[in-house]
């Protein structure tokens, strides 16, 4: 995954010797995020071991956790493009407003996902729209979006919510997410954390492996050494919006068939775990550089942090506390790993 | 393919017609007919802010100029981009050495044209042996270098060789060089021009821009001066004996420009 190739004999002795070397060195915000996370529940078993060696334990922070997943992967890429979306909570929310009413108006929900990919796809192209084309900032525009889109929804719906039990019965809801209900001791990792990886391992070979992704990276760089070198930074920037609609669809979609409910309030908490877990993770506000596998493990943080709190003994009230005293620690971590170079 | 018949005699590989670019009312190139033919070194002078780095920009693509023609080999082009004069064979060595710093070296070389399969897949094994090689032709022995380190530990004169690096892989038929010795060492500028004879022993061109006139003088057949955004004077190596006339023409046509200027145009 992270591995470098070599040409002749020479080069080979010369990466032994330091192979492993350069490999933790090119990894070390991934590395960072892994080890603090492993820190983190080391000292949650420390705090309640009864509860943290369960498998059970695990499982029902993975029943949640694939959610966040596929949002944090395209929002690294976004990131490491230059750029922020803000507006991914609302996305989430209008493409699984689609694919609700259509498994509630009877529609296939092949066609229900189909429909809030595109949803999804449009709104992030429309984004697109108004930061690369328009030139509107990314931060501020996308804002607007979110509380646009989140009040278009209000308006449609008018509070009601859509229950679409009947998704329990079909085929592809077995085959995304196990229902988590129905098999409370089975004790196999649920369906959508295989997806959520599948995911996560699609978004670090693009970005690392891809042209798309190493693309990303010198445009978030260096935009203007980009553009002179033949790169498209306005196709590119373009690209990661729509991805990044994409992944919010796909969060949408396995949202409502993990809860078998849509809410008009669907994807508003996700706002900021997913965005902590970007940069706990260990990709940096800077643009140019990142990783994703830092970032599943940074919203893995995240989601580990409320069970931890919950099981150690202390009531809900200090959940906010710690997300932000974790938050704040795992960034003086990455800290450690420098700062941006020109 | 009206242009066609004007321009079949064009020995040209590039040439600009009648081209005009502006920035707000700064006219950085205000009608300049220029092009390079086959083999030749074009040095190309002129104060700064005279429009050189505008004038090479639209060559390559990254600047679309506001009115005229580019045509190559002679055929109009529309849309002329960056990544479309690449693929026709024309490198840039930019002033700002377009490197992306935080990136490995492998990636700042091949940066806009990976090595990749049909799917986009970049085939990087191939990139770092392809960048260990160039890094070596190059003269990279100083130190330890990796081609998968960044570009940020690299120095001037060591990030000035990435940006040659890449012009050199893709064996161009053009390589544009904006002040590529401009805060290098004394060895290093001797490598830029070795590097110069090279590609011109290959029987390619190159279009050099230098602030040194003794520089430019050394490595041209050709000199073309810019004055605020035009072409003020062309005329081949034979035609000047020595620098120093090169330099009283340039000062002349400095004290020409204001006089011009003065009387109002
Ligand atoms: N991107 C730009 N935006 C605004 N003005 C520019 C830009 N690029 C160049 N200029 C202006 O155009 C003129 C010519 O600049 P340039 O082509 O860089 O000159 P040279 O390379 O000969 O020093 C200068 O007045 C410069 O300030
Ligand atoms: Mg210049």
């Amino acid at each position: 995954m992270f591995g470098s190739g070599s040409g002749s004999e020479q080069q080979i002795a010369r990466e032994d010797a330091s192979g492993l070397v350069k490999w933790l060195r090119s990894n070390r915000r991934a590395i960072t995020s892994t080890l603090f996370l492993f820190v983190m529940l080391i000292g949650f078993t420390a705090a309640n071991p009864e509860v943290f060696t369960q498998f059970k334990t695990y499982r029902s922070v993975m029943i949640a956790l694939p959610v966040s997943m596929f949002l944090v992967v395209p929002l690294v890429f976004v990131v490491t493009a230059g750029e922020i979306d803000l507006s991914f909570p609302s996305v989430v929310g209008l493409a699984s407003y689609a694919f609700a009413s259509i498994v509630d108006h009877g529609g296939d929900p092949l066609i229900g996902i189909a429909v809030a990919l595109i949803v999804g796809a449009a709104l992030g192209y429309l984004n697109a729209i108004l930061v690369v084309r328009i030139g509107l900032s990314a931060l501020v525009a996308t804002l607007g979006m979110n509380f646009f889109l989140r009040g278009l929804i209000n308006i449609i719906v008018e509070g009601f919510s859509i229950a679409i039990p009947e998704i329990r019965d079909t085929f592809i809801h077995g085959l995304l997410t196990d229902d988590p209900i129905k098999i409370v001791d089975h004790l196999g990792i649920p369906n959508q954390m295989l997806w959520a990886l599948a995911f996560t391992a699609l978004g670090v070979f693009l970005y690392n492996r891809h042209s798309f992704g190493v693309r990303v990276h010198c445009v978030g760089d260096n935009p203007e050494s980009a553009a002179e070198m033949g790169i498209d930074v306005s196709r590119t920037r373009t690209l990661v919006f729509v991805f990044t609609g994409i992944g919010a669809a796909l969060a949408g979609i396995f949202s409502v068939m993990i809860n078998f409910v849509w809410w008009p309030t669907t994807g508003d908490g996700l706002l900021l775990p997913v965005l902590a877990g970007i940069f706990v993770g260990g990709t940096p506000a800077w643009g140019g550089i990142g990783t994703v596998f830092g970032g599943m493990i940074g919203t893995s943080i995240v989601a580990f942090i409320e069970t931890g709190v919950i099981a150690a003994g202390l009531t809900g009230f200090f959940t906010q506390f710690f997300y932000g005293l974790i938050i704040i620690l795992s960034l003086i971590f990455q800290r450690f790993n420098g700062g941006r170079v020109r | 393919m009206q242009t066609e018949q004007k321009t079949k005699t064009s020995d040209y590989i590039i040439e600009l017609r009648a081209v005009t670019k502006s920035f707000g009312n700064v006219n950085a190139v205000d009608g300049i007919s220029f092009g390079v033919r086959p083999g030749e070194v074009v040095g190309l002078i002129g104060d700064n802010g005279a429009g050189k780095s505008t004038l090479i920009k639209i060559l390559s693509g990254v600047h679309q100029p506001d009115s005229g023609q580019i045509i190559v080999r002679g055929e109009a082009v529309r849309g002329w981009n960056a990544a479309k004069s690449r693929e026709a064979g024309i490198e840039t060595v930019y002033q700002d050495r377009a490197l992306a710093p935080q990136q490995t070296i492998t990636r700042n070389i091949f940066m806009g044209r990976e090595i990749k399969n049909r799917f986009g897949v970049i085939k990087v094994k191939q990139q770092y042996a392809e960048a260990n090689r160039l890094m070596r032709d190059i003269g990279f022995t100083s130190k330890v270098f990796d081609p998968d380190s960044p570009v940020a530990t690299l120095s001037g004169g060591e990030r000035q060789g990435v940006a040659i690096a890449r012009a050199l892989y893709f064996d161009a038929d053009l390589i544009v060089l904006d002040e590529p010795t401009t805060a290098l060492s004394l060895v290093e500028t001797a490598k830029v021009f070795g590097f110069i004879e090279n590609v011109r022993a290959r029987g390619r061109s190159i279009i050099f821009i230098g602030h040194n006139i003794y520089h430019v003088y050394d490595v041209a057949d050709r000199f073309v001066v810019l004055d605020r955004g035009q072409v003020v004077m062309t005329e081949v190596k034979g035609a000047i004996s020595t620098p120093e006339v090169l330099i009283k023409h340039m000062q002349e046509i400095a004290e020409l420009g204001h006089a011009t200027d003065a009387s109002g145009t």
